[in-house]
């Protein structure tokens, strides 16, 4: 019973996690800040999903598949996102500063 | 391209992490493939991601110093002659082509000594075809480089 609950906390707070991501990259306005909402909640969300696919799972050789999935996730996914700002800062991509910014920048994909 | 160099430092040490683990898994993917998912295709193409992936961070020709072209045709030529070799084995053991069942002395064990040897011959051909198709097309656009370098010169 604590097992379950402990379960769905983790798989529902990871794809609140997801949703929030979503959001964050759908609604910012530039690409810097669109990757900082995705690159961070994208990887304790698949964490959060794998532990609490582990606690269903119980202490087999499934669970430490989803750990070992788990760790590639852990050391890639924020590489992934520090390749991509890394590639758009040496492309030559400015990030948006403020307010004022914001109404002259061409990174800005208007509707 | 000393700036390249310099700003994909996480990468390198990522990527020197990841791929020994990548080949673990092919590996894995490659012999449960009569267990669970898996299989020589999906190995081979595992396989030469983690060379591709090698390539991609440290340049196509140290990734070529590792596993040469030469080697990679022999072995794509190998895998094939694998599988073609087990048909023919299983001929001169008085079965049909590829009838897996008269390679060891039971059926059961025949037909895994046959799925196993079979999909070592597609994991070794695919491997090979990929990193050759990628090779080609990584010396395409380094033709295309120099060429245009040329033209910029004269």
């Amino acid at each position: 019973m604590i097992l379950e609950t402990l379960s769905w906390l983790c798989l529902v707070l990871g794809g609140l996690l997801g949703v929030i991501g979503g959001i964050g990259m759908h609604r910012f306005p530039d690409f810097y800040t669109r990757l900082h909402a995705i690159g961070i909640t994208d990887t304790l969300c698949a964490a959060l999903f794998l532990i609490g696919l582990a606690f269903q799972a119980g202490l087999t050789i499934a669970s430490f598949k989803l750990f070992l999935i788990f760790a590639f996730i852990f050391f890639t996914s924020p590489t992934a996102s520090h390749l991509l700002a890394n590639a758009a800062m040496l492309g030559g991509l400015k990030p948006v500063l403020s307010d004022d910014d914001v109404a002259n920048s061409e990174q800005l994909d208007k509707p | 391209m000393a700036v390249i160099v310099k700003h994909n430092l996480i990468l390198r040490v990522v990527a020197k992490f990841i791929i020994p683990l990548i080949f673990l898994f092919a590996l894995y993917v490659q012999f449960h493939g009569d267990f669970g998912p898996g299989g020589g295709f999906q190995a081979g193409v595992i396989f030469s991601a983690a060379i591709i992936l090698y390539a991609l961070v440290f340049g196509a020709d140290k990734a070529k110093r590792v596993i040469t072209p030469y080697v990679l045709r022999l072995l794509a030529s190998l895998g094939v002659l694998i599988y073609a070799g087990t048909g023919v084995a299983t001929i001169v053991l008085g079965g049909n082509f590829l009838e897996y069942g008269v390679l060891a002395s039971s059926q059961v064990a025949g037909q895994h000594l046959g799925i196993l040897v079979i999909e070592l011959g597609v994991g070794i051909t695919v491997m090979s075809v990929m990193l050759i198709i990628f090779f080609a097309f990584a010396e395409r656009g380094q033709a295309v480089l120099s060429s245009n370098a040329e033209s910029e010169q004269e």
